[in-house]
């Protein structure tokens, strides 16, 4: 059985702290097809295809500036391949 | 004259990431002219593996050294108010039970040790490797691993004031027969070339296996009150996904740099999935048995963090260039609802020699166990009712033998046959008049391919019988292990058990009345 890339799942593990729930909301609001789960400790959000963490929508939920590098803070682990990580957002996705 | 400086016109613009990581990484690389290229890098064309261009090596992470270097400062300032938190506050007493720390036992004898050998590694590969992307993610991994190593030691070290069996690990790590599952599998890593390693660490453990190994480690310390362990493992788990990253650059750069990369690639996948597939049964039986208050079980962890996640995502992405899922994965998928209880039927029965405790599963645990594994834990269970009139008659079983260990995972030889999950698996090779024996196919294979490596395992119960631990008794084997009483055999009865059961019972309620 062969899914292609578009659909199959990519995630990420988000460490749950007060900090990272602005990112964890964005992540929401920037993927609508995004489901997260609750796990000890942390934070699970997966997509079909493709997950963008946006820096825009990060800060404005946090309320001050954010650069995209601060999401290793937050990061545990992912599944999927990180396909661009620039100033402006961090893109998770299946190349084939 | 005026010594006021020129006021910048405008404010000078910041550069993008890319911009950073190219100038900061890629153009601080420089051609050798003095000795040629391959005087330089010695070792990167022995394995056979053919590079043509180091530059397409891509690193998404564009990770600079003030980048990495502020958000590691981040994330160790982090660490310490939690250690000094839990410490001033004697969080110890707050774990749900002192036989939670089993399994920490375990982790700082068996894990943290491997860390400072990846820590060396990578140091190897940041100066070996041609391209300068590589060997920058490298240097950081390299510098990880060591933070990953120090900061376990230093959170755990709390323990050691309290509980047995946490005070001579890196001795135990260089010795013990359990032990040496991890510490062969990693040596041999260590003893590949450059570009194995990469596959052996850098994908198939970072990638494939690292949930299935640190992620429940990490979300039982959470259910069991273990804030530090929590916090350190969420604190090496952010530095893992730039691992994973990296182990998965490396080998799609492997791959798309040659075909004839292509077999070579494959099997060392086939080799390094089995190989750290094996490792994972002693977190097999950490998840499903020592656990007091369960996260998850193994059956449901191998489900989710490999089946859906590496077979389900990661290896129809590396069908494209031609690789298969493992070789061996079919018995793995087999196994899951056997795998923790053979685990730990092992460790129960020979806990006695280890620097940790077990006992007879509590029958909420049991309980839980049959709900789990409904189709085999029945047979399982029967064993332990058995066992449970034993102790009761104070007969509790420990195994007076040596066991058989696998020449290549090391593990004593208690796997059954895949398709007959109650005959043990045992296979043999006779290689140059001599007779060697395995675990499993995996096993056979991996020693087929490279046997005059394999016949040289340093096996724990050979090396005993040859003379080599110390002297010809159990205590005589123990001392030269650097165990002391208390540290392993039942834990029902143990120091830890009655100091548990003694500060517990000290707690003064008084403020509550005498009702």
């Amino acid at each position: 059985m062969s899914v292609d890339a578009a659909s199959r799942p990519v995630g990420v593990d988000i460490q749950e702290s007060e900090q990272n729930r602005a990112v964890i909301e964005a992540i929401e609001a920037t993927n609508a097809d995004a489901t997260v789960n609750h796990m000890p400790g942390m934070v699970r959000v997966t997509a079909p295809g493709r997950l963008v963490v946006s820096r825009e929508a990060v800060e404005e939920r946090l309320g001050r500036e954010w650069e995209t590098h601060e999401f290793q803070l937050a990061i545990i682990s992912y599944f999927g391949h990180i396909k661009e990580w620039d100033d402006d957002e961090i893109v998770i996705a299946w190349d084939h | 004259m005026t010594l006021t400086p020129d006021k910048p016109k405008a404010k000078a613009r910041k550069l993008s990431m890319k911009e950073r990581y190219s100038a900061l990484t890629r153009d601080l690389d420089w051609d050798p002219s003095y000795v040629p290229a391959d005087e330089m890098f010695p070792y990167t064309t022995f394995e056979g593996i053919k590079i043509h261009d180091w530059s397409k090596w891509e690193d998404p992470f564009r990770l600079t050294v003030d980048a990495y270097t502020k958000y590691q400062a981040e994330k160790d300032r982090r660490l310490y108010a939690v250690l000094d938190g839990f410490a001033q506050s004697q969080g110890h007493l707050s774990l749900t039970d002192a036989s939670y720390l089993n399994a920490m036992k375990l982790f700082l004898q068996g894990v943290s040790p491997l860390e400072y050998q990846a820590h060396r590694n990578f140091a190897y590969l940041s100066r070996h490797l041609n391209g300068p992307g590589p060997r920058f993610a490298s240097l950081c991994q390299s510098l990880d691993e060591i933070r990953h190593a120090q900061t376990e030691i230093h959170t755990l070290s709390n323990y050691n004031k309290y509980y047995s069996g946490f005070h001579s690990y890196l001795h135990m790590h260089d010795r013990v027969w359990y032990l040496s599952v991890p510490k062969s599998f990693f040596d041999d890593a260590l003893s590949a070339g450059p570009f194995e390693f990469l596959i052996a660490i850098g994908f198939s453990f970072e990638y494939l296996l690292t949930n299935l190994l640190f992620v429940p480690f990490m979300s039982g310390a959470s259910f069991n009150g273990d804030l530090p362990t929590m916090t350190f493992g969420f604190s090496a788990q952010s530095d893992e996904s730039r691992h994973m990253t990296l182990g998965l650059e490396a080998i799609k750069f492997l791959l798309e740099q040659d075909p004839d990369n292509v077999p070579i690639v494959q099997h060392w996948i086939d080799k390094w999935f089995w190989r750290g597939y094996r490792v994972t049964a002693l977190v097999a039986q950490m998840l499903d048995y020592m656990l007091p208050r369960k996260v998850m079980s193994w059956k449901e962890a191998f489900e989710l963090y490999f089946e859906q996640q590496m077979l389900g995502g990661l290896f129809q992405d590396l069908a494209y260039y031609g690789i298969k899922p493992p070789r061996d994965v079919g018995k793995a998928i087999q196994e899951k609802e056997h795998l923790s209880h053979q685990a730990y039927w092992i460790l129960y029965q020979f806990s006695h020699a280890a620097a940790f405790t077990t006992s007879v599963p509590s029958d909420e645990t049991l309980d839980w166990l049959e709900e789990q594994y409904p189709d085999t834990f029945p047979t399982y269970r029967a064993l332990w009712d058995k066992e449970k009139k034993n102790v009761a008659n104070g007969g509790r079983h420990f195994v007076r033998g040596l066991p058989q260990l696998c020449q290549v995972c090391q593990i004593p030889m208690g796997f059954t046959e895949a398709d007959s999950p109650f005959t043990i698996c045992q296979r043999s090779v006779v290689f140059e008049g001599e007779r060697y024996n395995f675990c499993s196919d995996g096993c056979q294979n991996i020693f087929e391919h490279e046997p005059v490596k394999f016949r040289q395992a340093w096996l724990p119960v050979h090396q005993i019988y040859q003379g080599n631990c110390g002297g010809a008794d159990l205590g005589d084997v123990m001392q030269w292990y650097g165990m002391q009483p208390g540290d392993g055999g039942e834990y029902l009865g143990s120091p830890d058990h009655q100091n548990w059961l003694r500060w517990h019972a000290q707690a003064d309620h008084s403020e509550l009345g005498e009702d």
